[in-house]
């Protein structure tokens, strides 16, 4: 239990912290940092299949996609930098506050919930899970990859001179 | 054992909802494309944590990695596309910045 609640402070403060700093790519690294930290809770839920993926997929291939984008786009000016960090203080110091705020309401106000006896699982293997019980997710999510593909496809697709 | 993970719940959810709420923010303060899809993700990384535990504490964790796969799947899709968006608004604008598109059509 206690090292739940470390885990989910880290992770908290890793939010945070990705929302807040004010480099772009630290925030990048941040959002790794995040995942990374869910997927050890993850690991700590008994749950060793879907923190590979997070750790893979949301710490790996998402940073490396929102790095490839910054370095495709230009970055901003000093001037602009300067002028950014000013506004941004103001914008985002309220943040720690609501958070902390909302997460001292939500703990002297919500109650645990009232949950039913277990019953045992009808399966306990996630690979019969994801392919007997759970056909129609595997088909959604070939769709969905397909769309992604087309979609960037059509997105990068260079025009003729003529258009 | 069924209150402690009743109360495991409660911590779960309490810490969902601040990570919500971080997302949120960084969604609605934020004039940067990039950052916005930085608050999308942290959304997601939300609602992952609430399936796990949810899925923890009913004793259905096979189904609770089953969806979260899923989710991440998802995730990587809306993504990416959503960065080649970024990417076209980009050559189109010149600027990362949502106060500079205005002159777009439609």
């Amino acid at each position: 239990m206690i090292l739940t609640l470390i885990l989910l402070t880290l992770l908290v403060l890793a939010a945070v912290w990705t929302v807040m700093t004010r480099s772009l790519m630290m925030s990048a690294v941040g959002l790794a940092l995040t995942s990374v930290i869910l997927s050890i809770i993850i690991f700590t839920l008994n749950s060793p299949l879907a923190g590979v993926f997070e750790l893979s997929v949301c710490a790996g291939l998402i940073t490396v996609v929102f790095i490839s984008t910054m370095s495709l786009t230009k970055p901003i000016t000093r001037t602009e930098f300067k002028k950014q960090t000013k506004d941004r203080i103001k914008r985002y110091w309220y943040m720690p506050v609501i958070i902390i705020l909302i997460g001292l309401g939500c703990a002297l106000m919500l109650t645990a919930p009232d949950l039913k006896p277990l019953t045992p699982a009808i399966e306990n293997d996630v690979r019969n899970v994801m392919w007997k019980v759970r056909q129609t997710d595997v088909l959604g999510q070939i769709i969905i990859l397909l769309a992604g593909v087309f979609g960037v496809v059509v997105l990068f697709k260079e025009r003729k001179k003529n258009d | 054992m069924i209150n402690d993970n009743a109360n495991l719940f409660l911590i779960f959810g309490i810490f969902t909802i601040i990570l919500g709420v971080c997302g949120f923010y960084c969604i609605m303060v934020t004039k940067n494309f990039i950052r916005a899809l930085i608050g999308l993700e942290i959304l997601t990384k939300a609602v992952t944590l609430l399936i796990i535990a949810a899925g923890y504490v009913s004793n259905r964790i096979a189904l609770a990695q089953s969806m979260v796969i899923t989710l991440i799947v998802v995730e990587v899709v809306v993504i990416s596309v959503a960065a080649g968006i970024v990417f076209g608004v980009f050559k189109q604008i010149g600027s990362l910045n949502i106060t500079k598109m205005r002159n777009l059509k439609g």
